[in-house]
């Protein structure tokens, strides 16, 4: 627990990293966003002229309606099934926990198009509803559009946050209420919901958040109106030197800082905390005949609305041709060949930079966990701190600062530091580092330091403990956490489509967001989808695995 | 609070309760009465909690009836039972002030506001506790959450009230101070009241009658003093204070299948030569006003508890001693 050279190396060395590559641009977004155009000193202009410009002010309010409605149709989706889940004997509930892996899985930029599809003034199911009912819904108008995409890929964040606040809640809680007359979903309004409202806001908040700062969804679905996708036109059409684009990243880390701030001020006093003292589980009730197939049919009908991009991506995967009709005209393989073909780079590509990404989060992480955790440096919960800042800075906002930041910097063959691939995978890597650390933290935490002490007493140096010792017992955890920054890396885009520069520098998302633009790109960015969707699920199965290993390996040495 | 127009008798017969195969209750049968303050006590595990979670609702029979005032409670679902329990942690609502976790049961019952306010206030005052009315519950200390606890509870003027390990959770100090102020206020009420404790002087200071528990059964049901003068068998007369229990190669006779059973201070050290139980001291412990001897007859060890006097000689380990017993302090107990 002393400090020696190599501990106060690593840790200015990881916070050059955080300087270099998280710090420098995103403030030299803010910067640029409060200076003149022509190079003057700090000023107000540019966001007087943001909040001049109805478009800007118009995108702004279409941004938080989207968002705030996403929330309300995700917490729709979410309450039911976490009440039936928490509170019943249901045998579907299983099959309800595990729809919690599945926007992991599939970011929703992926299924936009096959939405389209299925949902769309001219999709599967309008065209049934048409012919069978003669009339249509606007699932996908416009903004709508975006909020049914968004609720269905992201109310399990409230689902799995609602629902363990729920189970944690004291059974006596309720028996109290019972017992004083309560029953019923009044008793779940006036005592349990409250007492779960901690895990609904982080789940909520989380939520309102990452559609905020969403840009390639809205766009693929032609919804151009909104914040995030406003930033990345400007910068793409306009360039890099219009002030406009900054204003509207700095907006964005404004709204997500406010976001969590709030939360954080909603929470305050809130975290009851209430872990079953009186012991015993919760007494589930049996749902009546009547009740069941009412709760299978809610279930159902939501798994067919979670289930419905993966459906119509895979379909898309394989169509020859699918447009005004319910299902495709034909079916081919051709999109495969195709993707495993010529565009076989984009696959290429992905693996070394998830793979590059992944493989820096988890050695930064680690590292981090290890110097806050077992070192009494000075200001090592910076470190922390910093890195957990990317949780705040949008994808699209942290591309527009390496653009800004290193374009200017050239190599000494002349080509400018930004626009290399490596770049594109440092950002990746900082985007997911906050998770990495998580799960670097998870894993060392559960070394007892006596392990460590009993090794530098029997005569092995810090630097050879950690190297025997410390990362043998964390490789499960930092496996994990690898695999799970492999796999979210995977499908990010907002950061990567500011920053690629060339087709042959461009991972998969990118790909398939190009191919998605035109009608007959769509079968092989269905194709290229579906291999991402696998190369995800894949790797959370994998992460599993790793976890499982890792316990039951302590779990015969101790 | 006004006094309940009439008390509720409780009639429990023929009970059985499993939890798959835990049989947690094993024919149940008793009777408590109007107005009684009633404990089931017994150590963990033996199913007194279990009972009150019938009582509540909380838990369903699979033979075996609960009547409350001569009618059958099984078709009632808790909300419908009108009998107030305190809980062992309290489970008061963390997200209510003190006042609105009164209000809940009262408002539940749709009553016009000035009727909730009215009888609010007449509860938190009769637990002493109207200043607090609009603190939090985490804003209170540990015996006030159990007033706000008895408070809430007794708002709805149940027709039982019953009592799950109220004291647990309160320092030694509480512990005394509060059960005598439940005491009292089950007095003033005159309501009918179960009591679940581990605890045999909690149940012996403040209830009428004890129904001792142990493994799923009623051992014995009777007054504190009964109990103790009279236990049915050796888990009761171990469980209410402490006793001796020889079995037949002591010296003294005893009828087949019987135990010798007696308190320690009921029995008195002589001379070897004049006592059928006699033996070599193993133990002194001096406890100020008793000195309490361990004597070692055949396998058995017993605990005899003397009064101390300044002045008077005491034995020392490794006296031979006798055991002096009266005849009418023998207890003769199914082994």
């Amino acid at each position: 627990m002393q400090r020696s050279p190599g501990q106060i190396a690593l840790a200015l060395a990881i916070a050059l990293f955080l300087g270099v590559f998280l710090i420098v641009p995103v403030a030299t977004v803010v910067y640029v966003a409060f200076t003149e155009k022509s190079g003057g000193g700090v000023t107000l202009v540019n966001f007087l002229d943001f909040g001049r410009t109805d478009l800007f002010v118009r995108s702004f309010w279409n941004s938080v309606y989207v968002s705030a409605m996403t929330v309300v149709w995700a917490s729709v989706l979410a309450l039911p099934l976490a009440y039936l889940t928490t509170r019943f004997e249901f045998r579907g509930a299983m099959l309800v926990q595990t729809l919690g892996f599945l926007p992991l899985i599939m970011p929703p930029f992926v299924g936009a198009v096959a939405m389209q599809l299925l949902f769309g003034r001219n999709g599967s199911v309008n065209l049934l509803l048409d012919e069978w009912f003669d009339f249509k819904i606007g699932f996908m108008e416009g903004l709508n559009g975006v909020i049914f995409l968004q609720a269905i890929h992201y109310f399990p964040f409230i689902l799995v946050n609602l629902s363990a606040a729920l189970r944690n809640i004291d059974r006596s809680m309720e028996e109290a209420a019972q017992n004083l007359g309560s029953h019923g979903l009044r008793l779940f309004r006036r005592i349990a919901l409250p007492l779960a409202l901690p895990g609904y806001i982080a789940g909520a908040s989380l939520v309102f958040v990452k559609v905020f700062d969403d840009v390639a969804t809205p766009l693929l679905l032609n919804v151009k109106e909104m914040l995030a996708p406003q930033a990345y036109l400007r910068i793409t059409s306009i360039g890099i030197d219009d002030p406009m684009g900054y204003v509207i990243s700095v907006v964005l880390i404004l709204v997500a800082v406010a976001t969590m701030w709030a939360t954080a001020l909603v929470m305050k006093g809130k975290d009851y905390a209430t872990t079953q003292r009186g012991g015993g589980g919760l007494a589930r009730r049996q749902l009546k005949p009547r009740e069941q197939v009412l709760a299978y049919a809610v279930v159902i009908l939501i798994l067919a609305l979670v289930l419905a991009p993966h459906v119509g991506l895979v379909l898309l995967s394989f169509a020859t041709v699918w447009s005004y009709s319910p299902l495709p005209d034909g079916y081919t393989l051709a999109h495969y060949t195709r993707v495993l073909g010529d565009s076989s780079v984009y696959i290429k590509n992905t693996l070394l930079y998830s793979g590059l990404a992944a493989t820096i989060d988890v050695v930064i992480g680690g590292a981090i966990a290890y110097l806050v955790l077992r070192t009494r440096l000075p200001g090592r919960q910076w470190l922390d701190w910093a890195a957990s800042t990317a949780l705040a800075v949008p994808g699209v906002v942290l591309g527009i600062g390496y653009l800004r930041a290193f374009y200017g910097v050239s190599l000494p063959d002349g080509t400018p530091l930004a626009a290399l691939w490596i770049v594109i995978v440092l950002a990746i890597a900082i985007r997911r580092l906050p998770y990495a650390l998580r799960a670097a933290y998870a894993a060392l935490q559960q070394i007892s330091v006596s392990l460590e002490e009993a090794a530098e007493n029997l005569g092995a140096t810090k630097a050879r403990t950690v190297r025997r010792v410390v990362i043998p017992l964390m490789t499960g955890g930092l496996l994990a956490g690898f695999v799970t920054s492999f796999a979210t890396a995977a499908v990010e885009l907002s950061a990567v489509l500011i920053l690629v520069q060339s087709n042959s520098d461009a991972p998969l998302a990118y790909g398939l967001y190009v191919l998605m633009q035109t009608p007959a790109g769509r079968g092989a960015g269905a194709a290229l989808g579906v291999i991402a969707v696998l190369i995800v699920a894949i790797c959370m199965w994998l992460s599993q695995l790793a976890v499982d290993r890792s316990q039951r390996a302590r779990g015969l040495d101790i | 609070m006004s006094k309940p127009a009439r008390a509720v008798g409780i009639e429990i017969t023929g009970v059985n309760l499993s939890y798959g195969a835990t049989h947690v209750l094993k024919d149940v049968a008793l009777s408590i009465r109007p107005g009684e303050f009633f404990a089931f006590l017994g150590p963990s595990g033996c199913g007194k909690t279990t009972l009150l979670r019938l009582i509540a609702g909380f838990a369903q029979a699979q033979t075996g009836k609960v009547l409350l005032d001569g009618h059958d409670v099984a078709p009632l679902p808790p909300w419908k039972r009108d009998v107030g329990m305190v809980f062992q942690s309290y489970a008061l609502w963390p997200h209510m002030t003190v006042a609105k976790n009164v209000a809940f049961g009262l408002e539940e019952r749709r009553l016009p506001r000035a009727e909730i306010e009215r009888r609010v206030a007449q509860a938190l005052e009769l637990v002493g506790l109207s200043a607090f009315a609009e603190r939090r519950p985490a804003q209170l200390s540990g015996g006030q959450q159990q007033r706000v606890a008895v408070a809430r509870t007794i708002a709805i003027e149940p027709k039982v009230l019953l009592l799950d390990e109220p004291l647990s959770n309160l320092d030694a100090k509480m512990r005394v101070s509060v059960r005598r102020e439940l005491r009292s206020l089950q007095q003033r009420l005159g309501l009918t009241t179960i009591f679940v404790t581990h605890d045999q002087e909690e149940a012996n200071t403040i209830c009428d009658r004890i129904a001792v528990m142990d493994a799923g059964t009623v051992q014995q049901v009777g007054t504190p003093m009964e109990l103790y003068e009279n236990p049915a068998n050796l888990f009761v007369a171990n469980f209410l204070g402490s006793a001796n229990i020889l079995d037949e190669r002591c010296g003294v006779p005893i009828p087949a299948g019987k135990r010798l059973v007696f308190r320690p201070q009921h029995a008195s050290l002589s001379v070897p030569e004049s006592a059928s139980l006699h033996g070599p001291v193993t133990h002194r412990e001096f406890l100020g006003a008793t000195v309490r001897y361990a004597v070692r007859i055949g396998d058995s060890e017993v605990l005899i508890e003397t009064p101390f006097q300044s002045g008077s000689e005491l034995r020392s380990v490794g006296d031979h001693v006798g055991v002096d017993l009266p005849p009418q302090r023998m207890l003769f107990l199914p082994a």
